[in-house]
């Protein structure tokens, strides 16, 4: 007879392994990184043990109790309780440990027993906490806890063998009348009892080593020193930019000129007519200017893996609590803005970690001000057909610091909305505290790395290859119909769609100093940032005629002024162009009113910042 | 764990300096003035750790005020505010 399926949820303390565990068992890639508070939601997956057994195990976010103080922490609390609509309780819950940390997860573990849930105790990171020479009693622990205790490797091939032949053995004699649940949330008093208890079982299973981690002390004594950890912090961010440049360049030279190559080839092969435009227009120039800023994608996101999985995240919020404080900050929010400099989405959905609401709506509100990753096209495009690639005090390269200013232009904007919010919105109010567990470093694994890479170039492509390439057949064909009539002298774009749609618009963008080109490609950059620059690469290109092949970039450095390129900068820092963000905020906000507040003010000082760019540098000669 | 020292004046661990090792004598949320309730902010600092008889080391502060403060608490390293700090007495 067929078993039913095994129902597992992993639950733990913040940053204890329990993704890497969920990783190690299903075999998905789920987001793992060296700081508390990297999953945000529920995760099911499945797997089918030594013995045949199948289970679904699902990962939830860490938590130091069931109290569930923010919206991440009641995920898992409605979970284990079984609260969660349409959700069975599990069969048994495998609470996870840092094995060299263990005093608040057997606290844990202690308050979870109250829940009735067959329970196992999973000591993980095994391998570090031998390494320092932490020795645990695993027999007597489990005799003093009362249920089975495992250790585990979740980073080491083989490292859940114990686990999965434990899980086999359970599953064999799983009680079928589950015990009575009497969790219901603890008082100070018993919170003190548990975790008094929790130490005298530590006490009596645990033989600590004398030696600590000395490397996180080192480490620490520089990188948290109140100034030195400072620099250094902006040191790390500088030789980012600095890198997304340098670096690149070699990379994207190579795939541009094999575009133009391809370009060509189509030109060459295929008949003049609608069907070599689409492709050559279209497609390739299209959607091939936004490909080729794939190792800039890249590289921005190996700085970001590289310091997460180190565990520098949490430091960086820890130097950074009081200098967000003063804009109405949570310290916690940092973490989130930080991670939307990848991309809003994960960052607006990270703010899941901030308990208070009114904090946690204020990071939502600014996170889309941070620079994602998808401005980089937009940024790096009109750099460098505008910036001279020069350097100035001989190392630092012009356009990596123009680069570094449009950054840093995002991040005071953002800390002066949240001032403003702070200031007009919710006056007398509090601070909310900070409190964060600060991990030990962990040297970053390769494969991680290249897996975390692996999955944001595939879906960097993937969104290439669906969103924008859909955007681009549209714009492709605004701009190629309706054809020009017999005769016609004027560029045949000037008779398509597009030209009437961007002209129609042209009165209202010309004060800001966008022509009815950017007015066209400003709508489809709506469904994703990028688009804007696939878009003025397939409107230029038609409009250059059949045999145009030239680059993008250089063909803006001959159509717009400096002041129109800087205004066009200036608007990105701000334009809200990007649905998926907006409905993540509605999602997350639960309210369109919120959504509607974002995409209006990010309009408004998109606006406002590029009709003072423009007339500025228009005044300085620039226009 | 529970090795209090008699002699050394009680102290919150807000006014601490870096550096400064004790030993958690009491939490005490009435005279923190934190934005949580008592209840919340005494729950929170239990949760983490925070219990009496546990050792504390101050192992770092901020720029602005010197704050936060990175506190080692046995075995493991969390960052608070001196607000909340306040909270817990020390000796
Ligand atoms: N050496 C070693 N490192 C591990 C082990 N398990 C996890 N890690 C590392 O520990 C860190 C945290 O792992 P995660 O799996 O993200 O932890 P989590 O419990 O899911 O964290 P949250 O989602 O924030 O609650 C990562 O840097 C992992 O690479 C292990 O068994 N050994
Ligand atoms: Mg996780």
């Amino acid at each position: 007879m067929e078993l039913p399926l095994l129902h597992l949820a992993l639950v733990g303390t913040p940053n204890s392994g329990k993704t890497s565990l969920f990783n190690a068992l299903t075999g998905s890639r789920q987001k793992v990184a060296n700081y508390p508070g990297v999953t945000v939601e529920r995760k099911e997956g499945f797997f089918v043990t030594p013995l045949g057994r199948q289970v679904s195990v699902v990962d939830l976010p860490g938590t130091y109790s069931l109290r569930g103080r923010s919206p991440d922490e009641e995920i898992t609390r409605d979970f284990v309780l079984g609260k969660a609509s349409g959700e069975a309780v599990p069969d048994l819950v495998l609470c996870v440990a840092d094995s060299t940390n263990l005093r608040l997860t057997i606290r844990l573990l202690l308050e979870l027993k109250r829940t009735g849930r067959p329970m196992v105790l999973v000591l993980n990171m095994f391998d570090i906490a031998a390494r320092r020479g932490i020795t645990v009693d695993v027999d007597r622990l489990a005799k003093e806890l009362g249920l089975p205790v495992v250790t585990s490797i979740a980073v080491r091939k083989g490292g859940t063998a114990d686990l999965l032949k434990l899980t086999d053995e359970i599953s064999a004699k799983l009680a079928a009348e589950a015990e009575a649940n009497s969790w219901r949330a603890l008082s100070v008093a018993e919170l003190r009892a548990t975790q008094r208890e929790a130490d005298r079982i530590i006490a009596d299973c645990v033989s600590l080593p004398s030696r600590p981690d000395t490397w996180t002390a080192r480490i620490d004594a520089v990188v948290l020193h109140p100034v030195g950890g400072l620099v250094v912090l902006a040191l790390i961010l500088f030789v980012m930019f600095q890198a997304v440049f340098a670096w690149a360049q070699p990379l994207m030279e190579l795939l541009n000129s094999g575009f133009d190559m391809l370009g060509e080839f189509v030109h060459a092969t295929l008949p003049a007519g609608l069907m070599q435009s689409f492709l050559q227009n279209g497609v390739i120039s299209g959607v091939g200017s936004v490909i080729v800023f794939l190792p800039q994608i890249i590289i921005i996101f190996l700085f970001i893996l590289l310091l997460e999985d180190f565990g520098y995240m949490a430091r960086a919020a820890f130097l950074m609590d009081r200098i967000m404080g003063g804009a109405g900050l949570h310290g916690r929010a940092f973490i989130p803005l930080l991670s939307s400099f990848a991309c809003a989405i994960p960052g607006i959905m990270a703010t899941r970690v901030i308990d208070n609401k009114r904090d946690r709506l204020t990071t939502i509100l600014i996170a889309p001000l941070m620079t994602c990753s998808a401005r980089i096209p937009v940024y790096t495009l009109i750099i460098s057909a505008f910036i001279p690639a020069k350097d100035v005090w001989g190392f630092i390269n012009l356009q990596g610091l123009v680069m570094f200013g449009l950054y840093a232009a995002g991040i005071i904007s953002a800390l002066a909305v949240s001032f403003l919010i702070k200031f007009f919105m919710l006056r007398d109010y509090a601070p909310a505290p900070f409190m964060l567990e600060l991990p030990d470093y962990k040297m970053p694994r390769l494969k991680s790395i290249v897996i975390g890479i692996y999955t944001r170039a595939k879906m960097f492509l993937v969104r290439a290859g669906t969103t924008i390439f859909s955007m681009m057949v549209l714009i492709w064909f605004l701009a190629s119909f309706p054809q020009p009539p017999a005769g016609a002298t004027e560029p045949a774009i000037d008779f398509s769609l597009a030209a009437i749609i961007g002209k129609a618009l042209e009165p209202l963008l010309a004060p800001v100093g966008f022509n009815w080109q950017i007015a066209v490609a400003l709508i489809p950059g709506m469904a994703a940032r990028e688009v804007a620059v696939a878009a003025l690469g397939t409107v230029y290109a038609i409009e250059g005629g059949k045999e145009a092949a030239e680059q993008i970039g250089q063909v803006l450095a001959t159509k717009w002024s400096l002041a129109t390129a800087l205004s066009m900068l200036a608007w990105y820092i701000f334009a809200p162009q990007c649905a998926s963000t907006l409905a993540v905020i509605r999602r997350e906000t639960g309210s369109w009113t919120w959504m509607a507040v974002t995409f209006t003010y990010m309009l408004v000082l998109a606006y406002a910042a590029s009709l003072l760019t423009y007339n500025v540098a228009v005044a300085l000669g620039a226009g | 764990m529970t090795d209090t020292n008699d002699t050394r004046p009680h102290m919150p661990l807000g006014l601490a300096q870096r550096g400064y090792t004790g030993v958690i004598q009491q939490l005490s949320a009435r005279q923190a003035g934190s934005a949580l309730s008592d209840i919340e902010l005494e729950s929170r600092l239990i949760e983490l750790g925070f219990v009496e008889g546990a050792r504390v080391e101050v192992l770092h502060e901020g720029l602005v005020g010197r704050d936060p403060i990175a506190v080692r608490v046995d075995s493991i390293t969390i960052a608070v505010r001196r607000r909340e700090a306040m909270a817990i007495i020390v000796a």
